[in-house]
């Protein structure tokens, strides 16, 4: 049995009397510890599948199954790492993961244990300098770093990632990029991540899920990524392997499946 | 084309090469004159001037305007000078007590304040709890925001008599006028703020399986602090300005109906002294909860 099986999800979304099908036919399975990366133009309803496995969003067809048990709500072993980190600006850094402890293991842990658990995310991430500033005091980086450290805090079946990093610039978003191979090396965790980044989705990911255009949107291609881990970023600028990942996304994206709208 | 040869032409004639040539003396520091600071003292001064100096300097200029205009004798209003002939007792101390209705406007003053308090702060309890219900739910919203539209521009005294007719008693009714009047913008704002919370939010007490109970006091009422706390504001000023017309009705010891017991023994200069201290308290009152609302909701906003 698989960890997480998509199986033959569709969404509809209706407005009024008029209903646009975004997704058709999703199938996917993730096996435990694998970290996926889900890649498609904007608009082709990456974003909306991973709301649905969230649970913020119903499907209209077909189920999800996280270890055999349906997802029909939203729920913290399912956590987000929402693309605008969406930390809550009155509480501080601690505070902010400590509202997820404290709900998550209210029964589970001892008061000890919870602000332990927390200073411990908060490492994870390295942002123990920072627990006692509120997000307004932080940069967009930190700010991720926190809803990272919030999302691992509530230790989580699996990691889902709603383009993190798109808000970030360059430099940022490499040292980010690290920190989360480095947590996905040390803790094992299933991770499924938007992005639609090519040279983020082939460094990071075991697996590479492209996306088709909406309407109507479904998987076109699913691309395995065999490079050995620990990645190193510098070194496979020049491996074979990589490359041939990398052209092998950017040709689906921008030969076979070519974004037809003026963007934006 | 060498370095050399470009950097002549921008080679002042004179004396650069003298400067070129080996320092006679080694490098020293060379201290530069402090600007003077101006000390502590004279800056408070200054801004002490700056601020109270042009009020004080209108007042001034408006009691000087107001006695000109009235001392002619044909008018019925007294001048400031007469006020404070006449009402000198009432100025210099406002907790005298003489008797159970010849008391010191301050003891007035708490007990319509205490009358405001106890319905403001039931309207600001309540007023919350149901705009936090109404902003949670489109179909509550379109329902009653046009009753609120509409009950929000009765003034306040239209409802004494009704609630003079329910309680029997001039007590609850006045506290009842202070509640009707106040708690309209508070529900109406705090359903603003509350349907203004990011869905961000609602998305992360959605993955925690926040209960109702949690999201409203984690959640929803910081999130809509800001709005929350104008709709407060609005509250505490329409309760204030419903007291003094409502005691002026109902009678007993507060400051509205010292006003009205005023005009009818003809102590005008009584009233004038009695109209400062309603303005002093109705700024403090705004001031108070204002700053009340930027302590709460420090870092709401950003």
């Amino acid at each position: 049995m698989s960890y997480l099986k998509i199986d033959r999800v569709g969404k509809t979304f209706a407005t009024g009397n008029r209903s646009v099908e975004v997704l058709a036919d999703i199938r996917l399975t993730i096996e435990k510890g694998e970290f996926v990366s889900i890649i498609g133009h904007s608009g082709c309803g990456k974003s909306t599948l991973l709301n649905l496995i969230a649970g913020l969003t119903e499907v209209t067809s077909g189920g999800i199954l996280l270890e055999g048990r349906e997802v029909n709500a939203p729920g913290p072993e399912r956590a987000v790492v929402f693309q605008n980190h969406s930390l809550l600006p009155w509480l501080s850094v601690y505070d902010n993961i400590r509202l997820a402890v404290d709900k998550v293991f209210a029964a589970s842990r001892s008061r000890r244990e919870r602000h332990d658990w927390i200073l411990h995310n908060l490492d994870l991430v390295q942002m123990t300098h920072a627990k006692d500033k509120r997000p307004g005091e932080i940069s967009g980086g930190m700010k991720q770093r926190v809803g990272i450290a919030r999302a691992l805090a509530m230790e989580p079946k699996i990691l889902l990632l709603d383009e993190p990093f798109g808000a970030l610039d360059a430099l940022t978003r490499a040292h980010l990029q690290d920190a989360v191979m480095q947590i996905h090396a040390r803790l094992g965790n299933t991770m499924l991540m938007i992005t639609h980044d090519v040279d983020e989705a082939v460094l990071l990911a075991d697996r590479i899920v492209m996306m088709t255009n909406g309407p109507s949107a479904t998987i076109g291609e699913v691309l395995s990524v065999p490079l050995d881990r620990p990645r190193d970023r510098i070194a496979l600028a020049s491996d074979p392997g990589y490359l041939r990942a990398r052209e092998a996304v950017l040709r689906f994206l921008y030969e076979r499946h070519r974004f037809v709208e003026a963007a934006e | 084309m060498s370095v050399s040869t470009l950097r002549k032409p921008s080679a002042a004639p004179g004396p650069v090469p003298a400067a070129v040539e080996a320092p006679a003396a080694p490098a020293r520091v060379l201290s530069l004159p402090r600007p003077a600071r101006p000390p502590a003292l004279a800056v408070l001064l200054r801004l002490l001037a700056e601020r109270l100096l042009p009020p004080l300097v209108v007042f001034a200029a408006l009691l000087l305007a107001w006695q000109a205009a009235f001392s002619g004798g044909s008018s019925g209003l007294p001048t400031p000078a007469a006020v404070w002939q006449e009402s000198r007792e009432l100025i210099l101390d406002p907790f005298f007590v003489y008797g159970t209705q010849d008391i010191g406007l301050g003891w007035r003053v708490l007990t319509s304040l205490e009358r405001v308090a106890m319905g403001f702060g039931l309207a600001a309890v309540i007023g919350v709890g149901t705009g936090a219900v109404i902003g949670q739910s489109v179909w509550l919203m379109r329902g009653l925001d046009p009753i609120f539209q509409v009950l929000r521009t009765v003034p306040p005294l239209a409802w004494l008599p009704i609630s003079l007719a329910a309680f029997m008693d001039s007590r609850p009714s006045a506290i009842f006028v202070i509640f009707i009047t106040a708690i309209w913008p508070i529900i109406i704002n705090t359903a603003a703020g509350v349907r203004a919370i990011p869905q961000d939010y609602r998305n992360v007490a959605a993955v925690l399986r926040l209960n109702q109970l949690e999201f409203f006091w984690k959640i929803m009422l910081p999130a809509a602090a800001p709005y929350i706390f104008s709709g407060l504001r609005i509250g505490i000023g329409l309760a204030w300005l419903a007291i003094v017309a409502a005691e002026m009705l109902t009678g007993g010891v507060g400051i509205g109906f010292f006003i009205w017991d005023a005009w009818n023994s003809s102590r005008l200069t009584d009233i004038i002294v009695a109209l400062v201290y309603i303005g002093a308290v109705g700024f403090l009152l705004d001031r108070l909860v204002g700053w009340l609302g930027r302590v709460v909701s420090r870092g709401t906003a950003v």
